[in-house]
């Protein structure tokens, strides 16, 4: 197994928000995890990926046969771990080449590897690029930096390409995104998708999973998973809406 | 990650080591220890001055008896004993030099580790070096090719005997040895710098660079430095400096005056890598100096650029005097101050003439336990009309022991004059190290990213052949390596 | 060298000097032993430094010296006066409620008695008298928080004042009334002025003050004015200064205020016409969650000259404080600015704002800012700016291609620059007030009124602008 979630309980200044979850990805899947708002999907992001100020107060997170949950993010990083934030920060005078030059060489050297040649760097940008369907002079721009709310989710996408994780958290990465900006991403997910890799996909609407099929769809709701379907289940969902799921609950 | 291993990676970040302060064991003829008529009567002599030379050094001394030293800056010091400097050492000269295969081999390697070639064969093209070292001017390189432009570039020694009618022209016109205590000191000891001179419509084709390097111990560094851009004419000029890793602080009182006439343009940019001292604070330079540029020509440009990534204690405010109309002044600085380093450095913008503008942003990083402050001047006077300044100064803080201080003086007297000040202070967020940290790239890399990032405004008026150097230089001062 | 006070000009400093050495047994006679202690440490501080002048870093622009070499005399026995208060001044701000409480040539007068406590149980009168009263709160709070640092005329204020104005507001007392100090000066000579004001606010508590500066005659006087204010947990203060003395007239006001844990406080002082101003303003900001704003307006002309010293202390972290301070100069004038945030050393999560904009009107006007930042904390957000400039021509053009005239085009200008500090008034009545008093002081139309600064003697005069400015 890829990923394997024990009995996660995660607490933000105290307050219990995970409560016991347990989630298990292979390689090759794409898991849907749908929940109301405020049921700790990001904050489930957030504590794969090692982000301050979630406290694990029990349970492990299992990635590639190693308990990660004392591991720094940058290391979670560079072992594959993907996450396409929901609110990408901006980062003023660091441009998107250094930047991604910087990420990929960090892996490269994690991995034992030489640091990547600039030729063959920049043609990798190139090739990437036209993935997510970017035509901008992205590396003379800074991180993030004046980018449009679809250039962000984009911008997201692109950089999980350069960077080939085996796994992609994608955290409400069609908010805010137009139509039209919602197919560039789920086209862009979908050639990435392979048998080597797998997808978690956070999301509160149904919408973009018709355009990303997933073979798993979890509810999350009051911190735990409790309902585990097909991708039938995103659209009862979406007709009967969240209210169902706690009513099922309180039966 | 949790908080105190952020903490201790931000530690690690900024106490890196100084990677300059080797010393060069070369024979080295001194003056006695101390200041008197009698060091200003041996400087002089030392140097085979003119009687006028050693006329204004002299009143110089005297009126330098005469002041106190400055304490309005927001620095902290143990009071300066200056009978206890050496004013004046010179690398012992075999005899005159003729050829670089005449320069002491010692320091040749001396330059060489600190990456500057003084082989015209093997250095950067475009970049002509005049290398001091403690006192004087060990060697000027290209100056064939600069004379068949009309270009001077040489020592200031050599200027005082070769070009006496333009250093008694332009020497003290645009800082007074009457300016202030350090600028006094300096007029009374000064013992060699750089002089250029670029005549009217020359672009210069070359960077001109002086590098400096305080060697010998107990010494004081006291050169100056003057540029005289005629009409229409261009030059970049560029200063470096290093010192050796000493336990006993080292007084640097330098000059710096720059003369543009009418369409003249003249760029001066500094990388100042003076030791710093060490992690406790011991040793380290005191960097007190005086840059003024005027711009006495119409349209006439200066601008100055400069990191300051070294010395214990930096005191300096490169200025412009716009006095011709339509004239233009700039200033860009990013100075970084770790460990115990204080720096209270700006610039003064004083526009006299009419339509002059000017232009300040100014980056302050403070590190572990230092003290960084921005202070600046800007003066409109009542006749320069339609005037403007805008000045830009932010500070950022690495770590919660160290302070971030800002000092405006905005003086107007005139309308038609438009004056705007923005600062910030703050921190680097959790939320962009995260994000680093999430495409794999470690704490110390990511500081060293966003820090190039905050100051990129700056760097990126260098020219290439010293950006690249200070963006390494932001690297090694703040942690291991920069992507 | 004369000898008595009443008698010929021998130098200012001299005389006070000399005033205190003879009469020290008076000036101390009420006083509690901690109180008369502070008296002659500040005499002592204030016979070694003397006044300030030029020289000095913190009054480089202000020639206090010009100010301070006039005749004065220096009364340090009450002048009984017959005058009736009530006739003297008569406030009549329309929607506006205030208890006034007056200050006659710096000596507490009303009708009311020496000390009055108002049927919401705020506590208010003379200083002298509360310091017999009350010695225990007197002893706790008096002195605690003014110093002299940059500032002798804190010294003096401390070693020679006598009386001046004590309000109490008890524990979760929420005074919904104003109260009002106008402080006249009125005597057939120039007169030297030591006034002392002491201000507590206790938990929960809450208080809207205001503070007129009024001359009445057209003598010159110097006002030197030191005003202590502790603001208690969760309590609220609100001070609206007014300053409109008339061009020979100098004034010196030292306001310190001390905020415990999340309170809010705001003072706006606003300058409309005096000769010379001096406020110097520090708020300390002493427990978590307090917050400050602080604002100020300076509208001066002829050879008017204002010079604000403000200082916001964050010492304590999770604080938060806006400054905003906006001046038209014409003339002559000419004014300074001083702005300074301190962050303590551990004041994380501090907020701090700073804002100084300023408009010249003609080549003559001069202005000095200098708004600085001192941080030593790094978790933490303060900006500050500053520009100086003029009217927007390109606004003013839009204004008269719809046919506006200049005039009516420059006023409408001037006043939108302004409207911000006016609308962070938060007493309507007053609000309209010096809503209209801006006004007219734009079209120079606001001089000292004969009955106070807000001129409501004469409603009739009411200014209005050629085109509804709420449509703006």
């Amino acid at each position: 197994m890829l990923l394997n979630i024990k009995n996660l309980h995660v607490e933000i200044d105290g307050k219990e928000i995970i409560k016991g979850l347990n989630l298990g990805v292979n390689k090759g899947e794409v898991h849907a995890i749908m929940g109301p708002n405020g049921t700790g999907k990001s904050t489930l992001a957030a504590a794969i990926t090692g982000r301050e100020g979630y406290d694990i107060t029990e349970g492990e997170i299992w990635f590639k046969g190693t308990n990660i949950i004392e591991m720094d993010p940058d290391e979670r990083a560079n072992l594959g771990i993907f996450l396409s934030f929901q609110y990408p920060v901006e980062i003023p005078g660091v441009s998107m080449t250094n930047f991604m030059r910087t990420a990929i060489n960090a892996k490269r050297e994690y991995n034992g590897q030489p640091t990547i040649p600039a030729g063959e760097f920049l043609k990798m940008m190139e090739e990437k690029k036209n993935l997510v369907e970017i035509h901008s002079k992205l590396t003379n721009r800074s991180v993030n930096e004046g980018f449009s709310g679809g250039e962000k989710k984009r911008n997201e996408i692109f950089q999980m390409a350069m960077l080939e994780p085996s796994l992609a958290i994608l955290d409400e990465t069609d908010s805010g995104l137009d139509i039209d900006a919602l197919k560039v991403v789920a086209k862009g997910v979908n050639q990435l998708r392979s048998q080597e890799n797998a997808f978690v996909i956070i999301t509160h609407y149904q919408r973009l999973l018709d355009y990303i099929i997933p073979d798993f769809v979890h509810v999350l709701y009051d911190g735990k998973i409790v309902k585990t379907g097909g991708k039938n289940l995103a659209l009862e969902l979406e007709a009967k809406g969240y209210e169902w799921i706690k009513e099922q609950q309180f039966v | 990650m949790d908080v105190t291993n952020s903490d201790n990676i931000l530690e690690q970040v900024t106490t890196s080591e100084y990677k300059y302060g080797f010393y060069t064991d070369i024979e080295n003829d001194m003056a006695p220890v101390g200041l008197n008529e009698s060091t200003v009567r041996l400087i002089s002599a030392k140097k085979l001055e003119p009687e006028w030379m050693l006329e204004f050094r002299l009143k110089a001394f005297r009126h330098w008896q005469s002041l106190q030293e400055p304490e309005w800056a927001h620095i902290h010091y143990p009071k300066i004993n200056y009978q206890d400097i050496i004013y004046y050492a010179a690398p012992k000269k075999k005899k005159e030099l003729a050829s670089l295969d005449e320069v002491d081999p010692e320091l040749l390697e001396t330059f060489n580790k600190l990456g500057i070639s003084l082989d015209e064969q093997k250095m950067l093209s475009g970049v002509a070096v005049d290398a001091v070292i403690d006192s004087v001017s060990v060697k000027t390189t290209f100056q064939d090719t600069l004379a068949r432009h009309g270009i001077i570039f040489c020592s200031f020694s050599e200027a005082v005997r070769e070009h006496p009618e333009l250093i008694k022209k332009f020497m003290g016109s645009v800082v007074p040895y009457t300016d202030n205590y350090f600028a006094a000191l300096n007029s009374a000891v000064f013992s060699d710098g750089s002089f250029c001179y670029i005549p009217e419509g020359v672009r210069c084709p070359l960077e001109l660079s002086t590098y400096f390097r305080i060697n010998a111990a107990n010494t004081g560094q006291f050169e100056r430095t003057l540029i005289v851009a005629e009409k229409g004419s261009y030059v970049s000029y560029m200063e470096g400096c290093t010192a050796p890793q000493r336990d006993e602080n080292q007084l640097h009182a330098a000059i710096v005056e720059i003369i543009a006439m009418d369409d003249a343009e003249v760029k001066y940019s500094t990388v100042q890598n003076w030791y710093p001292g060490d992690k406790e604070g011991k040793g380290g330079v005191y960097n007190f100096v005086t840059k003024r540029g005027l711009c006495k020509g119409k349209r006439s440009k200066i601008a100055w650029t400069q990191v300051e990534t070294g010395s214990a204690i930096t005191w300096k405010y490169p200025s412009c005097v716009l006095m011709g109309d339509n004239s233009i002044g700039e200033f860009y600085s990013v100075a970084v101050t770790n460990n115990y380093q204080q720096a209270d450095t700006g610039t003064k913008m004083i526009h006299i003439g009419k339509n002059t503008r000017s232009t300040i942003i100014s980056k302050g990083i403070s590190a572990g336990k230092s003290n960084n402050s921005y202070r600046g001047l800007v003066k409109i006077l009542s006749g320069a009309t339609n005037s403007r300044n805008f000045s830009q100064c932010d500070s950022l803080l690495l770590g919660d022991k160290c302070g971030a201080h800002t000092f405006p003086y905005i003086e107007a007297k005139n309308e038609s004059s438009i004056i705007e000040h923005e600062a910030t202070t703050s921190k680097i967020s959790e939320d962009q190290l995260f994000y680093c940290n999430q495409r794999g790239i470690d704490t110390e890399k990511a500081i060293g990213l966003i820090v190039n990032g905050y100051a990129k405004e700056v760097l990126n008026k260098l020219p290439m052949e010293f950006a690249v150097e200070a963006q390494k230089l932001l690297a090694i001062t703040l942690e291991g390596s920069v992507g | 060298m004369k000898t008595q006070e009443t008698d010929q000009f021998i130098g200012l400093e001299e005389l006070l000097i000399h005033q205190f050495e003879t009469h020290s047994e008076l000036l101390t006679a009420n006083d509690t032993p901690k109180v008369k202690a502070l008296r002659l440490k500040h005499f002592d501080a204030f016979r070694t430094k003397g006044f300030p002048d030029s020289s000095q870093e913190k009054w480089r622009f202000t020639e206090i010296e010009t100010a301070l070499d006039q005749e004065f005399k220096h009364v340090i026995k009450e002048v009984k006066t017959d005058r009736n208060i009530e006739e003297l001044f008569r406030c009549e701000v329309h929607n506006f409620k205030s208890e006034i409480i007056s200050v006659l040539n710096g000596w507490y007068h009303s009708e009311k008695g020496d000390l009055f406590t108002n049927d919401e149980g705020v506590i208010y009168g003379s200083l002298k008298a509360a310091k017999l009263a009350y010695p225990g709160l007197f002893d706790t709070y008096f002195g605690e928080i003014a110093h002299s640092e940059n500032n002798s005329f804190v010294d003096l204020n401390t070693a020679m004042a006598q009386d001046g104005v004590f309000i109490y507001v008890p524990a979760g007392i929420e005074a919904s009334k104003t109260l009002q100090i106008i402080k006249m000066i009125d005597l057939n000579e120039n007169i030297f002025v030591q006034n002392r004001q002491l201000i507590i606010l206790e938990a929960n508590s809450k208080l809207s003050l205001m503070h007129c500066d009024d001359s009445i005659n057209h003598h010159s006087s110097l006002v030197n004015t030191v005003t202590e204010v502790f603001v208690g947990e969760n309590a609220h203060f609100e001070l609206y200064k007014l300053q409109n003395l008339n061009d020979a007239s100098g004034l010196i006001n030292s306001t310190f205020v001390r905020q415990a844990a999340g309170s809010t406080i705001k003072t706006n002082t606003l300058t409309f016409n005096c000769g010379l101003i001096r406020n110097n303003i520090e708020v300390s900001l002493n427990g978590k969650g307090a917050h400050a704003d602080v604002l100020g307006l300076y509208l001066m002309d002829k050879q008017q000259h204002v010079d604000n010293q403000i200082r916001i202390l964050h010492n304590e972290p999770n604080c938060t404080s806006n400054e905003l301070f906006k001046g038209i100069l014409d003339d002559e004038a000419s004014a300074v600015f001083n702005g300074y945030i301190y962050v303590k050393k551990d004041a994380q999560k501090t907020n701090a704002y700073q804002n100084n904009k300023n408009i010249l009107l003609k080549p003559t006007a001069t202005i000095n800012t200098m708004p600085f930042l001192e941080i030593y904390a790094d978790d933490v957000k303060c900006s500050h700016g500053a520009t100086i400039g003029q009217l927007d021509q390109e606004a003013m053009f839009y204004l008269r291609s719809r046919g506006i005239s200049q005039s009516n085009a420059r006023l409408l200008l001037m006043y939108a620059f302004a409207a911000d500090v006016i609308n962070s008034i938060s007493i309507e009545g007053l609000k309209t007030r010096i809503d209209d008093m801006v006004k007219k002081r734009l079209r120079g139309e606001l001089s000292v009124c004969e009955k106070c600064v807000l001129h409501c003697g004469s409603p009739e005069k009411e200014y209005h602008f050629d085109i509804d400015l709420s449509k703006l």
